[in-house]
This record gives C-alpha cells, structure tokens and sequence, in this order.
C-alpha cells in the first residue's frame, strides 16, 4: 500500500518536475513584448492596415519631439544647438532639426538646380513669347518690390522665376518661430528640436537608445554652459518615446504587482497554515499555472506581451484557491476520522473535486470565447487563463494529494470556521436588500445605455494624460501636422506610385482654393514622375528660345543679353536625365520624399496627408477627387476614425464573446447540474453582481473598456466556484463551517490579487483590477446570500 | 549728392529767413544722441513714398510709389499701389510679403542680411541707436533741419551685398532713404510725411 503509494508519489513528481524543465526552457526562449500593436489587429480591413503601418512604420512614428524648458532664452537655445551638433553625428539619428540652416544652402541649390523639373508651373504655354512676357513683367515688379534685394542674383538665370514659385508650393509648411537662431515655441519658453530615428517607432530598444542619446546630450551641453543653464530641463515625446515609456511603465507594474501580490498571498497562507511546507504545497498549483500559461502563449502566439504577464499575476489570486480548498476541505471531508492525509484527501477527491472540477470548467468556457477574438491581446489573456486554470487545477488534483506528507496538518481554523458560518448564517437576510440593490441598478443601466462604454482606443493607452498633454503640446509648438486625414495609393513600383500621386494632387488642388481642403502634401511635389519631368522638359523652347525670349523682352526694361544664362540652364534642362531619388540625398527634400513614398513588400505606397479646416473634413468631396482622378483603389483614410472605429469594432465583439462565454457556462452547469433550478440559484447571483458592477461604473461616470468586459467575465469566473459550493450544499447536506472558511481566504486571496491590479497605472491592468477585486466580494456575499442560506441553517 | 551738399546752405537760409528760427543755436547740442532722441518721439504716422530702383540688369531705373506706415517701436508696413500692388509688413521679427493672392511670411531671424537692412529703417525711425550700432557704424553730417546720417554695414555677411545706407532726414522727419549696395545698384526712396489726420 504505502509501496504503491509511494510509486504513484514519485511518478506524479517526475511527471510534474520534467514539465516544470520543459515549460522553464521555453519560457527562457520566449520572446516578451509590450509593443502595443500586438493588441492590434492582425487582420485588418486595407484603412486599418494603413492605420497600423503608420502606428508601427510611419515616418510620424520616428520622430521624437523634444523641448528644452527652464533657463533664459539664449542658454535654451544655445542648448539646443549644442545638442543638435551631436546629434547630427549620431548614426541613431536621420535628421536632426532646430531651425538652424543646415541644409538650406543644399535645399535651395538642389531646387533652383532642378527648377525646371520640379515647377508645375513648366507648361508649353509658359514658354511661349506671350508666356515668357507675362513671367519677365512679374519678375521685374519683383525686383523693385522688397523681395528684390532676395532675387537679384537669381534674374539672369531663371527670369521666368520658377524658384520663386517653387518656394511658394512649398511655403504651406507652418515652421515654428525662431528664438536666438534656433525653434522656440510660440509662447518663446521652450527651444524646439525635431529628431528623426534610423530605426523604426517599433523597434522599441532603438527608441529606448535614441532617448538615452538625446538625453546625454543634453546632459553633456548644459554641464558646458555650466551655471545659466542649470535650471534648465529636458522634455521629449513622440510614438517612440511613449512606446519606451509604456514599457518601462508596464515592466515596472508587472515587476512591483507581482511581488506584492505574491507577497500579500504567500502572508495570508502562512497566517491560515502555519507551516512552510504548507506554503510551498500551495503555491506549486500557482506557478506551474503561472509557467504553463507562458509557455502556453508563447507557443501559441510566438511572443508573450507584457500586459498579459501582468494579468498572470491575477491569477496567482484564482490558482491559490484551488490548493486552499484542497487543504482546508480536506479536513472537512473527513471529520471525525484519524485517518492519514491521504485518505482526507481522497475524500476530498470525492466530496469536493466534482464542484471544483465544475468550477474551473466554468472558467474555461468563460474565458474560452476570448480566444476566438480578434484583439490578439485578448486571445492572448484567455489562452493565458485557459492553460493556467487547467494546469493549477491539474496539479491540485493529480500531483498535491500524493506530496501531502502523511502527518500533513495545517492549523485548525475551526474557530475562524464558526465565526464565518455565523456571519452565513445572517446572509439570507441581506437576500431582499440585495434583490432590491440589483433591480436599482438594472434601472441605471437602463438610464446609461447609451454611455456605459469608452469608445476611444486612446482609452487603452498606458500613456498618462500629462505626457499626452505634454505631447499636444510641443506638437502644437513646432507645427508637426497632427496627420489625421490621408490620401494613401500603392502601386508595383514607384513611378507607377508617383504618377497616380500626380493624378490626385491634379484634383485635390482645386479643393484647396474651394476651401475645403487647407493644405495637403505629396511626394511628387519633390519627386516628380519621371513621365511628368519628361513632360516639363518637353514643354520647354529648344533652339528657338533665343528667338522667343527676344520678342518676349520687347517693352521691358531688360536686354536679351543679360539673359544668356538662362538660356544655357535651358538647354540643359531639357537634355539631361531625369531626376532620381538619389539625387536628393542629404536634403531636406529627401526625408520629405521618405516619409511619403516608401516600399512595402513588393509594393510601392504613396501617402498624400491631407489638412483638413477645423471644423473637420468632408470625406465626400476628396472620395469624389479620386474617383475622378482615375484612382478608385486609392484609399482616403481618417486615422483616427479608424482607430475608434476598429476599437468600436473590438468592443462590440468582446461584448458579444462575453454574452458568447455566459451562454457557454449556462449550457456547460445545465449539462453538469441537470436542473434548470439549480442552473438558475448558480448564475442568478453572478448575474445580479455583474449587473450591479457595471451600474456602479456607470454610476461614478467611469466607462468600461474592453477590458473591464474581461474583467466581468473573470468575476463570472470566479464567483461561479463560491455560487457552485453554495448551491450544492443542498446536496451534500450543509456546507460546512470548514468550506465556507476556504471559501472567505480564497476570496481573500483573489481580492488581493486582483484588487492591486486596480492600483495600476496601466489602464488595460486597472480595468480589470477595479473590476475583480470588488466583483469577487460581491459574488461571495450574493452567492452567499442567494443560493447559501438553506444549507447553512440545514447545518 | 555734390547736389545736395550745395543746397544745403540754400535751404538754412530759406528756412532762416521764412520762419526766422535760430537754425545754429543749437549747433553745438546737434549730435547722434540728440537726433536719435528727436526720433524717438515721434507718435505713428503715416507718409508716402516714391522709390527709384537702379538696377544694371535693367535699362531704366523701375519706379514705385505707395504707403508708408509706422508704429513705434517695431511696426513698419510698406505698402506699394504703383506699378503693382503690394506690401510688406515688418512686426517684431516677422517679415509678411503680400502679392496678388500670396501671401509669405518669413523670420527675419533666418535672414540675417535682411535684418540689418531693416534694422536699419526701423532703428532709425525708432531713434534706436543700439539696434542701429549693431550692424553699423554711423556718421551724423549737417544740421538739424538738414540732417545726413550715413550707416556703413559693420556685419560681414550684410557688408557683402550693403555698401552704405544714407537717411536724410528735417529735425525728427526722415526725408528720404538712399541704399548702395555694392554692385552699384541703388534705391533711393523720398518721404513724404502725411499731415496729421
């Protein structure tokens, strides 16, 4: 017997200590994230996918803005300046930009050098004699206006003045003030300095390294400048710099939640037991839940975001009380017999495991719908929870009672025992107060139905209100377009995406000067076609230029002769080859065209970002441009309708997964129980507490997330077990004074668990924290009150 | 300019006689200070102008003729009606360039030569003889009702395209602005202060 015993021992230990080295060594191979787009979409409509490669890959996602604050005016932006020159000779960086003429000088000879390619005002009519006439009065009027002192040198050679109009096209770009020959914001308080990333706004450790650098150098200058500028500081934001900052933040959360709530659970058993080996037999369910869970995700998902490990410490709070039930109730199961352990616990086996079992097939089923989410985030929290649960309880029930040490006692808790039965025992009378409770709350959730849920994603968003505060800010200061609104067409190579650009810019710029467009942007204004440069050089007067240009001179005060430049940059305007994008390289051009036109895949896309009025722009008209532009599969997108309306999207069908998860659990306890009545006195209580739950949400004007569903459905979850025990005391005859103690330190443990979870600053972990750790209470008192009261008294 | 010179005493002796003022008495106290605190005072107004450009790329010198307008200290708005209409308008450090239906604004800060040049009229409207010294080196000539202050670029970037800007000017009246600009191009600009409204 104890031989056999013994064998069974040994094989349950092999068995879960080679799983325990199986699980750790993926775990050590496991790649964990907490880039936010893994809580996107994976397979999204083609507005979304534009959405998201701009949230990943976007040149807006590269740019870390960045304000030096504090000081005087000349030590900020001398500051600035200083930090500019080294950040210019960092490879981290592409451009560094604060108002200083860098590039100017380049800027300008590569448009004047390329004027005759780049001008849309290059036309066959322009270069007629009329033509001609009508450009040499205007650049004569110019020359005596102001501007003459700018645009004298320029005369003998583009006396057409196609620079001029260029630098017009281009002027449409607000640029923030200058400040002591560097960006300063409106208000003059801060210098301004714009970075943009090698690496993309995903690569998280290349943005954490990009932020070090800025942040040294201007450590390193302001120590230069010594005492002025000791008061003065940094700020920096942009994509990059939250995505950094959400995972320093998540990381931290995680680190800090975990240990606490270990900490507190680990307290509380050694309080009830008094025994560290007790202890350390009531975490094994935990961690090997907490171990099978990573492994699970990472198998399933190839990586483990950081948030889901967050949401695993929460279930450190569900997986303990399996092991509490088992210890506790295994005195109960055997009262009054001096058996060993074992037999308790086999008992046990008999007498609690099918509720239990029940209890965590409850759970599965629950959390089971959020697998087939779309939010890969989600499927990742119910894949985590899934394998946990069944793993926690597995180990309970297969590999526990066999470690159970033959003299395995943990204190008698008796006493603590009747204390809780007494207070049960009053539980039926809280029955009609609590009725009464929910049926207020269905009535506030009648009069909020249309409010109870946040339909921002930006809700989500582990950013704090005073960094994205901090963010509208320095984005107002330095004119950075708040890229909203966006032309996007993609083609099989980049003339082919250039030309449809050209196309669209064609009907987009009447739009303009209706007024309901502002402003928009194109690579093509920089990189024209090489079709459209063809065009324009073929629109430019060969060897009858002379000609013409002579007649066009008759009446103005301005000799042929003086010209003869002009007719040299001509002639070799119109011979030369196209202009390539290589050509621009080292000017600002370039990360203009970069930023707009780029490859994905075998695909080329170009992005034409629209500036719509402030009252918002009317899709109607630009959808109607690029119908008539011959672009139907050009796509207009408005990225944050997008955004909202993916999220819309998500919370529409987490709701409905949840309804999905409480029809599941209702057809799985009408299977086990096979009595509607009894199915009712189980989900009658949990019903009553998520009801009453989200009234008080709606009540404090806190709107739910789609997190705060997951949190409802985890409520469900877990109070499923205690409305299980309460109600099958009817069958079993009483509880007992010793189930009802497990059942107040389970809940004890799952309220703290989950209830530091609502003290997160993630908002994704608060969510759900916020919603468990009362939802958990309350499902004991109602279960206690609804379905308990018969039983107890019985006893 | 000798044209000027031998006027001068024609016109001390005009106003001597006409309105009998005791033009030397104050001979001695006339120096930059004292223009510069005359200048200072003067309230906003507003005055015409007529300017002649010569330019050696063109024929004939291009004329032009409009509005003046100015606010102390920093608010100077040009406005040209002829040949076509235009205006510039200087405020703080932002330059505004208005033609036909465009419309440029540029920081004076990015253009360190057009600064000078602007600082120049402004200062000298202003009475601002340390904005003015920034940039040049100044040289005060004749009396107060026939004043010639000539401002000789000290910024080697200005001094590149600015030879010398001469203002001449009646007691707390600039009279007009004459620009030489190094490659012998020229504007001269007369003033014509609008009377009082």
């Amino acid at each position: 017997m104890t031989g056999q015993n013994n064998r069974k021992r040994t094989l349950a230990l092999t068995f879960w200590l080679v799983g325990m080295a199986i699980c750790a060594l993926i775990v050590s191979r496991t790649t964990f994230t907490t880039d936010l787009s893994a809580f996107l979409p994976q397979s999204p409509t083609k507005e979304q996918g534009v959405l998201l490669d701009q949230l990943r890959d976007g040149i807006v996602a590269r740019l870390i803005l960045t304000g030096v604050e504090g000081a005087d005016a000349p030590t900020r932006a001398a500051i600035s300046k200083g930090m500019a020159e080294r950040l210019r000779a960092d490879p981290a960086f592409v451009t560094v930009n604060n108002g200083e003429p860098v590039n100017s000088a380049r800027d300008q000879a590569f448009l004047f050098g390329n004027r005759y390619l780049l001008s849309s005002a290059v036309t066959p009519e322009r270069f007629t004699v009329e033509g001609m006439h009508a450009a040499l009065s205007d650049s004569i009027a110019l020359l005596a206006s102001p501007a003459g002192l700018m645009v004298k040198g320029l005369l003998p050679r583009d006396p057409t003045g196609e620079l001029m109009g260029l630098l017009e096209g281009m002027a449409g770009t607000r640029r923030p003030h200058l400040q002591n020959g560097a960006w300063a914001s409106r208000d003059g308080a801060r210098a301004l300095l714009l970075a943009q990333t090698r690496a993309t706004g995903a690569d998280i450790d290349a943005q954490q390294h990009a932020m070090r650098q800025i942040r040294a150098s201007f450590d390193a200058v302001r120590v230069s400048l010594g005492a002025a500028a000791t008061s003065a500081t940094l700020v920096m934001t942009g994509p990059g710099v939250f995505a950094v900052n959400s995972r320093d933040t998540i990381e931290r959360e995680v680190t800090r939640l975990s240990i606490i709530s270990t900490l507190i659970i680990v307290a509380l058993l050694l309080m009830v037991y008094r025994s560290f080996l007790a202890l350390a037999l009531g975490l094994m369910p935990v961690i090997s839940g907490a171990l099978v869970g990573v492994v699970a995700v990472s198998l399933g998902f190839g990586m483990v975001h950081g948030i889901t490990l967050g949401f695993g410490t929460t279930l450190i709070g569900e997986a303990v009380d399996y092991s509490i039930y088992l210890f506790m109730q295994s005195r109960a199961a055997g009262p009054g017999r001096a058996g060993s352990s074992e037999t308790e616990a086999s008992d046990w086996l008999r007498d609690f495991w099918p509720t239990i079992r029940l209890g965590v097939l409850t759970s599965i089923v629950g959390f089971a719908c959020l697998l087939l989410s779309s939010f890969p985030g989600l499927a990742q929290l119910g894949l985590y929870s899934i394998a946990g649960l069944v793993s926690a309880a597995l180990v309970t029930r297969f590999v526990l009672p066999h470690l159970l040490p033959a003299d395995f006692r943990i204190r008698d808790v008796s006493a603590i025992g009747a204390r809780i039965a007494r207070l049960a025992h009053y539980a039926p009378l809280l029955r009609w107060p609590l009725a009464l409770i929910t049926l207020l709350a269905v009535l506030v959730l009648i009069q909020h139905r249309g409010t109870l849920l946040n339909p921002e994603l930006s809700s989500l968003s582990p950013v704090s209100l005073a960094d994205q505060a901090t963010d509208a800010r320095l984005r107002a200061d330095i004119g950075a377009p708040d890229v909203r609104y966006m032309v996007v067409v993609s083609a099989a190579d980049s003339e082919a995406a250039l030309q449809s650009a050209e196309r669209i810019a064609a009907q987009l710029t009447p739009l303009v000067s209706q007024g309901t467009l502002v402003a928009f942007e194109s690579p093509s204004r920089y990189l024209p076609s090489i079709a459209t440069q063809r065009t324009r050089q073929a629109s430019l007067p060969g060897d009858d230029l002379p000609q013409r240009l002579e007649a066009a001179s008759a009446g103005l005060p301005i000799r042929a002769t003086v010209l003869q430049p002009f007719l040299a940059d001509v002639a070799a305007a119109k011979i030369r080859a196209p202009l390539q994008r290589a050509d621009m390289d080292k000017t600002s051009m370039a990360l203009a065209v970069d930023s707009l036109l780029f490859q994905r895949g075998a695909s080329w896309t170009a992005v034409l970002p629209l500036t719509g009025p402030p009252t918002g722009l009317d899709a109607a008209p630009i959808r109607a441009a690029l119908v008539a532009a011959g672009q139907p599969n050009a796509l207009f997108v408005d990225l944050k309708a997008e955004s909202n309306k993916l999220y819309s999207g998500y919370l529409r069908e987490a709701a409905l997964l949840s309804l999905g998860g409480l029809a599941g659990i209702l057809v799985l306890l009408m299977f086990a129980l096979r009595s509607p009545m009894r199915v009712a006195r189980v989900l009658l209580p949990l019903v009553a507490v998520v009801i009453t739950l989200v009234a008080i949400f709606a009540l404090c004007g806190h709107r739910m997330t789609i997190l705060h569903l997951v949190g409802l459905l985890l409520v469900v979850a877990v109070g499923s077990n205690y409305a299980l025990f309460f109600s099958n005391g009817d069958e079993a005859g009483a509880i007992s004074a010793q189930t009802l103690t497990s059942l107040a330190f389970a809940n004890i443990a799952t309220v703290a668990g989950f209830g530091l979870l609502g003290f997160s600053q993630v908002p994704v972990l608060q969510a759900i924290g916020i919603t468990v750790g009362p939802g958990a209470v309350m499902a004991l008192i109602f279960a206690a009150s609804f379905g308990g009261a018969r039983s107890v008294k019985a006893g | 300019m000798t044209l000027t010179r031998f006027r001068r005493p024609l016109h001390t002796l005009l106003y001597t006689l006409l309105l009998g003022l005791p033009v030397f008495a104050h001979a001695a106290d006339w120096n930059i200070d004292a223009l510069m605190t005359s200048l200072a005072q003067v309230k906003p107004g507003r005055a015409t102008f007529t300017e002649k450009k010569t330019i050696s790329l063109l024929d004939r010198p291009v004329e032009s003729s409009g509005e003046l307008s100015y606010s102390p200290p920093d608010r100077l708005e040009k406005r040209t009606l002829k040949p076509k209409p235009e205006a510039m308008l200087v405020e703080g450090g932002v330059l505004t360039f208005q033609r036909g239906q465009q419309k440029h604004t540029v920081q004076l800060a990015e253009y360190p030569e057009l600064t000078g040049f602007i600082d120049s009229i402004r200062g000298t409207l202003a009475g601002d003889r340390k904005t003015l010294e920034r940039s040049f080196r100044l040289k005060l000539e004749g009396p107060a009702e026939r004043w010639l202050l000539t401002l000789t670029p000290t910024n080697p970037k200005m001094a590149t395209s600015v030879h010398l800007i001469r203002i001449a000017g009646l007691r707390d009246d600039v009279r007009s602005i004459e620009v030489i600009q190094t490659d012998g191009d020229r504007s001269l600009m007369n003033i014509e202060r609008m009377s009082a409204r």
